[in-house]
């Protein structure tokens, strides 16, 4: 049976992790290739590196950092974060990534998705959609979560899956930081409406948040970062408390 | 030394950083007539069984003909799709056909959540009585990483099935010195790399 995804991510700016609360006040939470070692011996399933850095200098430091978190680890690697072209995707695919995350792009030139997905094949492109409840839908949010983008995101993840993607990475704007949980409502809408796996993020705050939106939230893997920077719980403690609840992990 | 066969079917980065890691001597052959004299062949791939359609009439030969002469052969993903007779992926491009069968696509559930591309860890299971080179080493019901929506049979030659949903097929082939596996050894942690090393021990 398919196990659920455990995901550490690392928001990074300058070739540093960070880690925001709600998209702002950035704290320093350590070296990406220290914290990838220790992700590698604890058990997590894939790891996501985040690149924040607004600067053309700073975006020059990401493929050392991609080369460095690699070399530490033999697990998935998807980064993401700024990539606008083929050239960017090719620049960290190289450096070691074995997905790479579109987000803005993907809305500006949804084209580049399936110039990816023909490239590199499907499960090379993620599509990250970062969403925001307004009323009873969920708006789409782009640009670092700063501007609607008048689009649906249930619709916009299943033309994202129409054009090529191979998995979708859901963020609750709503939830983001506030270790309030994953927004299991706006998961289930997305992961039900396609036949892609769909990566909840946004929320985590405890093991039983996990639980829920591997159940109620019909995630395929759940992704986490600051619970996990800060060896605040084991990776192998959530994954004994999921498989005690009858969620299918490795361990 | 071990040839890396690369057919421009996506990056070959992280299995070069896991022979390198494992210590194997390895080279990517910029023609077929380069395979001469290798100790064993690695055909990776991700992306669409069309890219195989690069492995034209010389390169077939050659990795036959270095199969033929005992050198061991490992076919990852796509290249273990290869592997076979076909794939109901690009039924115009015939497999090297080393190992019966052909390859189709996994039908999945989507009412109950069974996603194609079936992507993520899932475990090794070995038919009873299986004895296997590869997985020498390796805990029945280790996990391993998958990303694929196209999957083999499974046949005599299965050494591990895995199971997504209501589907099983062979996650784990062994005939002979030809190899080949579904998932990425590259990608999944110890397991793989105990994994790729029982078949560089294999190439020695």
């Amino acid at each position: 049976m398919l196990s659920k995804r455990v995901i550490a991510c690392m928001d990074v700016r300058e070739g540093q992790v960070v880690k925001g609360v709600q998209f702002q006040d950035l704290r320093h939470a350590g070296d990406p290739a220290e914290l990838a070692r220790r992700y590698n011996v604890e058990g997590i399933d894939e790891v996501v590196v985040l690149d924040i850095t607004a600067t053309l200098e700073g975006r020059r430091t990401l493929a050392d950092t991609v080369h460095a978190v690699a070399a530490e680890i033999f697990l998935p690697l998807a980064v993401g974060g700024g990539i606008r072209s083929e050239a960017d995707a090719a620049t960290v695919i190289d450096a070691g990534a074995d997905k790479v995350s579109l987000n803005t792009a993907a809305l500006r030139q949804p084209e580049l998705i399936t110039t990816l997905a023909n490239r590199y094949g499907s499960q090379a492109v993620i599509v990250a959609i970062d969403a925001k409840r307004i009323d009873d839908r969920f708006a789409v949010y782009v640009r670092s979560g700063q501007t609607d983008s008048a689009r649906d995101a249930v619709e916009w993840a299943r033309e994202a899956e129409s054009r090529g993607a191979g998995e979708i990475l859901l963020t609750s704007m709503d939830r983001d930081g506030t270790r309030a949980g994953f927004d299991c409502a706006l998961t289930a809408a997305v992961s039900s409406a396609v036949n892609i796996p769909v990566i909840a993020s946004g929320g985590a705050g405890g093991f039983d948040h996990f639980v829920d939106v591997f159940t109620e939230g019909r995630a395929d893997a759940a992704l986490a970062a600051s619970i996990f920077h800060y060896a605040e719980s084991s990776v192998h403690d959530l994954k004994v408390h999921l498989r005690d609840r009858g969620i299918p992990v490795r361990l | 030394m071990i040839a890396l066969v690369d057919y421009k079917a996506g990056n070959l980065t992280s299995v070069r950083k896991a022979l390198t890691a494992l210590g194997a001597s390895f080279f990517t052959p910029a023609t077929a007539a380069e395979l001469e004299g290798v100790t064993g062949v690695i055909v990776p791939g991700v992306g669409h069984f069309t890219s195989t359609a690069n492995l034209d009439e010389p390169w077939r030969r050659a990795i036959e003909g270095r199969v033929l002469a005992g050198a061991p052969l490992l076919g990852i993903c796509v290249g273990m799709q290869w592997l076979f007779e076909g794939s109901a992926e690009s039924p115009e491009c015939p497999g090297l056909g080393v190992l019966p069968g052909r390859c189709e696509r996994l039908a999945g559930n989507a009412a109950v959540g069974v996603k194609v591309p079936h992507v993520g860890w899932n475990a090794l299971v070995p038919p009873p009585g299986t004895r296997s080179v590869l997985l020498q080493g390796v805990a029945p019901g280790s996990q391993v990483y998958f990303t694929h929506s196209y999957a083999p049979p499974v046949t005599n030659d299965c050494v591990a099935a895995t199971t997504h949903g209501a589907e099983t097929f062979g996650a784990a082939v062994e005939r002979g010195h030809v190899f080949g596996v579904q998932f990425h050894p590259e990608k999944s942690s110890d397991v793989g790399l105990r994994i790729l090393g029982n078949f560089l021990e294999a190439c020695q």
